[in-house]
């Protein structure tokens, strides 16, 4: 194959990669936003989405479909659930403390990591596509003067899965969904009070406490349901919630703290081009940039690139 | 007793403690404590930054990492012996620390601790991307032939608990004095009060800027400590664990307090020790420690004797 295939599969596996990232960074900045909270466990409600969709799918191992329509309604329930009891049970009691949340979702992070390790074991375990059909991509060609599409057949031609088409289309609309939700709607509108002022919402008879929570349930069924849909590429692990955790606070903080169009702007800026470059280029090197680009933009540019900055 | 008279009582008779356990303890027990004191050591690095002067680093391992490497490297590649390698731990720490003050002090809060997490993954990354010469997780062994200071022998385990002690002992009297001078007061004043410490006409940056070159060099110097006398340079002590460790260590202790880190590091130190024989998953230990103290201990087992029985205790 030549660069231009490359290139365009490369991009491809990147988007998927990005839709991910939008779905589960999306989580970090809503509890960011909402509730100042930076939580350190959020890697890990995307590794139990994951460890979910595992369970539930051999649970009910008639055909994988049904296995993963399961794991899409349960893993996101059972992730809100815990961190609802996490956030009544540790963070509402430490008053939201910075220094206190950031100390007590590491600890949670432990925690739900080696309770994993303990329930789920040491080794990668993989889950069944619901359908999976190669789909061959067109090329174009320039030869004959006039731009012409054809199929390249043999080893090597371009191509990609169904199912990973489907999981662009489904993080595409469950974002375009949650914007809805966030924009035109009660609970919406309730929420963006409370991240607008927090004592002027509770004036306004806005139970913010139950914000708090619900926001938090929110932000880890978004995380476990990323991790529903990329299960069926990557395999289940539990150490598997480092790499998304990392990823999602360079997107949000690139993005801007809080704010959620930069982190769905962002996401797909680092996933597509954490694709790219990781076909090109050492996957480590590609995150050593990466890492220390976040860095600098908090140094230099701590509003983000998209957000406003403090008055 | 006047409080000065007490608190070196305290630490005279800390060192006296551990100085005669070298010879009181069994062997299992000595190999630990001696990897206890060395680890101690780092948390005293850390208690300088985050007890004192009210800094939370989530990226500690990077400077321990330095002092471990730079003298791995050293006694390695550069064939020097463990003296000169030391101080070649303890400048690449040094200069480090200078590095990342100058850029995460600009951040202050949250950002602060996000940008040394990100520093600290780039330096662990770009140990693994070097893997050709840092040999990654894999790790290296110093030459046990290698290991020897003015004609003793480290590798020794009498020898090697006293060099870890005399570690600990330097970094513990260089806290206790420097928290005892008018330095360390400011520091305890930024901390409670950064604007008011600035009104006051204090030169707020520089004393961060010092604190946090301090805790990062008496951390390098605990790398560069672990590295020659356990024989082990490896990419795991440059992982976010390794950031977190001390943190535990010193919130557990008591943060701000100077023989805390050595109490935080011998609870957890034990609490692993023993879990560890009955489940792979002790971070678990470490995930519940981590939450309850938040919950109802944040002030940790010496901040707690403090409060209650002994207001004296420094």
């Amino acid at each position: 194959m030549d660069f231009g295939p490359h290139l365009m599969l490369a991009t491809l596996e990147g988007a998927v990669g990005a839709a991910v990232l939008a779905l589960t960074a999306l989580g970090l900045s809503l509890v960011f936003g909402v509730m100042r909270v930076v939580n350190v466990a959020h890697g890990e409600f995307y590794m139990l989405g994951a460890v979910v969709a595992w369970f539930v799918s051999t649970a009910i191992g008639t055909h994988p479909a049904l296995g993963f329509v399961g794991a899409l309604i349960v893993a996101p329930l059972v992730a809100a659930g815990i961190a609802i009891a996490a956030d009544r049970l540790v963070l509402k009691r430490v008053d939201y403390d910075p220094e206190a949340t950031i100390v007590a979702t590491i600890g949670i992070l432990y925690i739900m990591q080696q309770a994993a390790l303990m329930g789920f074991g040491p080794e990668a375990r993989p889950v069944t596509e619901p359908f999976n059909s190669r789909i061959m991509l067109p090329l174009l060609d320039w030869s004959k003067g006039l731009p012409s599409f054809y199929y390249p057949t043999g080893w090597g031609a371009p191509s990609i899965t169904s199912y990973k088409l489907f999981v662009i289309a489904a993080a595409t609309a469950i974002l375009i969904s949650f914007w809805l939700i966030l924009s035109r709607t009660k609970v919406g509108l309730i929420m963006r009070a409370t991240q607008l002022d927090k004592e002027t919402a509770q004036a306004f008879g806005i139970p913010v406490n139950r914000v708090y929570s619900l926001v938090f349930g929110l932000g880890a069924g978004l995380a476990a349901l990323a991790a529903v849909l990329i299960v069926p590429i990557q395999q289940a692990h539990y150490l598997m919630g480092g790499d998304p955790l990392l990823l999602s606070f360079i997107v949000v903080i690139i993005g801007g703290l809080g704010s959620i169009r930069g982190t769905v702007v962002a996401a797909l800026l680092i996933g597509l081009s954490d694709g790219i470059i990781s076909v090109f280029f050492s996957p480590t090197l590609a995150k050593i940039l990466a890492t220390l680009l976040v860095a600098m933009v908090l140094v230099f540019r701590p509003q983000g690139l998209y957000g406003k900055k403090p008055a | 007793m006047s409080i000065d008279r007490r608190s070196i009582a305290l630490h005279v008779g800390l060192i006296t403690v551990l100085f005669v356990g070298c010879f009181a303890l069994n062997d299992y027990h000595q190999g630990n404590v001696a990897r206890i004191l060395v680890l101690a050591t780092y948390a005293i690095g850390y208690n300088v930054m985050f007890g004192y002067t009210g800094l939370l680093s989530l990226g500690h391992a990077m400077f321990f990492a330095a002092g471990l490497y730079g003298l791995g490297m050293a006694m390695h590649y550069g064939g020097l012996p463990a003296i000169p390698a030391f101080v070649v731990g303890l400048i690449c720490a040094a200069v480090l620390s200078a590095l990342v003050a100058v850029l995460a002090l600009r951040t202050i809060g949250v950002a602060f601790m996000i940008v040394t997490l990100m520093f600290a993954q780039s330096v662990f990354l770009a140990i693994l991307y070097f893997g050709d010469w840092t040999r990654g997780d894999e790790g290296f062994v110093i030459a046990q032939s290698t290991r020897q200071v003015l004609g003793l022998d480290l590798t020794d385990p009498v020898t090697r608990y006293l060099a870890a002690l005399a570690l600990f002992s330097a970094a513990l009297l260089i806290t206790a004095r420097m928290m005892h001078v008018r330095f360390g007061r400011v520091l305890i004043a930024v901390r409670e009060n950064e604007e008011r410490t600035r009104m006051l006409g204090y030169d707020v940056f520089r004393h961060k800027f010092l604190a946090v070159v301090i805790s990062g060099t008496i951390s390098g110097a605990a790398g560069a400590g672990y590295g020659l006398l356990f024989g082990y340079v490896g990419a795991t002590f440059a992982s976010v664990q390794y950031s977190i460790f001390p943190l535990l260590w010193v919130l557990l202790g008591g943060a701000g307090t100077t023989i805390g880190p050595l109490v935080g590091t011998i609870f957890m130190f034990y609490l692993i020790d023993y879990s560890s024989a009955l489940t792979n998953a002790y971070m678990l230990i470490a995930g519940v420690v981590l939450v309850l103290l938040t919950l109802f201990a944040r002030a940790g087992i010496m901040g707690e004797i403090r409060k209650r029985w002994a207001p004296w205790l420094p």
